[in-house]
C-alpha cells in the first residue's frame, strides 16, 4: 500500500514520518510536494509536523491554501484516511477538515518532551491496534498545541466518541499537571465526524524504535496498515 | 478606481485565554505599572489596494478576513478604510 507524506516548505518531520512508515511491512511511503496537485492514487495521507510557511500569520493558515491541500481535502471528503501530526493537525483545523483551533500553549513555552496520552477510542482506522484506556508514552514538541473549540463543539466531540487521545498521568489520570499546553478537556487528538481524519499534537513517528525511548507510536501506523489491508478502500 | 489603505486589526476573541497578553500584563506589573486590568495581544495588518470605493474595499477585505486573515474560531477582526489617492484613468 502507498502512503503519501506531504512536504510543505518548513515541514521538518516529513522524513521521520517516511522512516516510521518504512518500518512496516508492505508500506511504500512517497513524498508529495506542496505544489503537487495530485496525490497519485495513494491509499492514505500523512501531514507531518514542522513550521509550514514559517507559521506566518497563524500556524497552518497558509499551508491550507497550498495546491496539494485541494487534493488532500477531496481525498478526505471521499473517505480516505488522513493523519495530521502537530503542524499537520494545525493545518487540518485551519482547513476546516477538523473543528476547533490550536492556540499558543498556556505556559507560553515551547514544550518538547515525552508525555503520556490515553487512548480514548479504538473505533478509528488509526487506533484499532491499541486498547481503550491504554497509556502511551509519546513525545510532544510544539508551542501552539492548546486545543480550543466552542463548548457545543467540545460536547459534540465528547458525545460522538471523537476524542482519540487525552493527555494523562503515567497511570491514566487526568491531573491538570499532565496537560502540557492547556488543551480543553485534555485533548491531544481528535477525529472528524466520518472518523477518517485524525489530528494529534504528539509525534507517534518519534516513538517507533527502542533507540528512541518508546515504540508506543508504532501501533498508530500499524492500525492504519491493518485498516487499509482489510480492504476498506478509501 | 481609487487606492485605499486598509487596516485590519485582528484580536483574540473576548473570553478566550490570551497567554501572550497575560505575560505582558505580568511584565507591566513587575515594572511597577499598577492597575493594568487586562492586556490582549493581537496583530495589525496594513493593506494597500485598489477598489471602486471605500465600501468595495471594505467588502473585499472582509472576505479576505473570513478566508485567511483571521481565524473565525479564535479571532475577531476590525477593518478601517482610508482613501489614499484616485487612480489615474489610462
Amino acid at each position: 500500500m502507498r502512503i503519501a507524506v506531504i512536504t510543505f516548505p518548513g515541514s521538518n518531520c516529513d522524513h521521520d514520518c517516511y522512516r516510521a512508515l518504512k518500518l512496516l511491512d508492505g508500506v511504500e511511503p512517497e513524498f508529495r510536494w506542496h505544489r503537487d496537485t495530485d496525490l497519485g492514487g495513494v491509499d492514505a495521507v500523512l501531514l507531518p509536523g514542522g513550521f509550514s510557511y514559517g507559521d506566518y500569520l497563524r500556524a497552518g493558515a497558509i499551508a491550507r491554501f497550498s495546491p496539494i491541500m485541494e487534493a488532500v481535502k477531496a481525498f478526505a471528503l471521499d473517505g480516505g484516511p488522513v493523519v495530521g501530526i502537530c503542524n499537520g493537525f494545525q493545518v487540518l483545523c485551519e482547513s476546516g477538515l477538523l473543528p476547533g483551533a490550536l492556540l499558543r500553549n498556556e505556559s507560553l513555552r515551547f514544550q518538547s518532551y515525552p508525555v503520556h496520552i490515553r487512548v480514548e477510542t479504538t473505533a478509528t482506522p488509526f487506533t484499532s491496534h491499541y486498547r481503550k484506556g491504554q497509556v502511551l508514552r509519546i513525545p510532544i514538541a510544539h508551542g501552539e498545541g492548546n486545543y480550543h473549540a466552542p463548548p457545543e463543539v467540545l460536547a459534540e466531540l465528547e458525545g460522538d466518541d471523537r476524542i482519540v487521545f487525552r493527555y494523562c498521568t503515567p497511570d491514566a489520570g487526568l491531573a491538570p499537571e499532565a496537560n502540557p499546553n492547556g488543551s480543553a478537556h485534555h485533548i491531544a487528538g481528535i477525529v472528524n465526524e466520518a472518523r477518517n481524519v485524525l489530528g494529534m499534537m504528539p509525534h507517534p513517528e518519534r516513538a517507533v524504535e527502542e533507540l528512541l525511548g518508546s515504540t508506543d507510536g508504532l501501533g498508530l501506523f500499524q492500525s492504519l496498515v491493518n485498516h487499509l489491508s482489510a480492504g476498506a478502500t478509501p | 478606481m481609487s487606492r485605499f489603505k486598509v487596516e485590519v486589526r485582528v484580536t483574540p476573541r473576548p473570553g478566550l485565554l490570551d497567554p501572550q497578553g497575560k505575560a505582558v500584563q505580568h511584565a507591566l506589573d513587575s515594572l511597577g505599572y499598577e492597575g493594568v486590568d487586562s492586556v490582549r495581544v493581537g496583530k495589525l495588518l496594513v493593506l494597500e489596494l485598489e477598489a471602486d470605493d471605500a465600501a468595495a474595499a471594505r467588502a473585499r477585505t472582509e472576505e479576505m478576513c473570513r478566508k485567511l486573515l483571521a481565524n473565525p474560531v479564535t479571532e475577531d477582526f476590525l477593518i478601517e478604510v482610508s482613501e489614499l489617492a484616485p487612480v489615474e484613468a489610462e
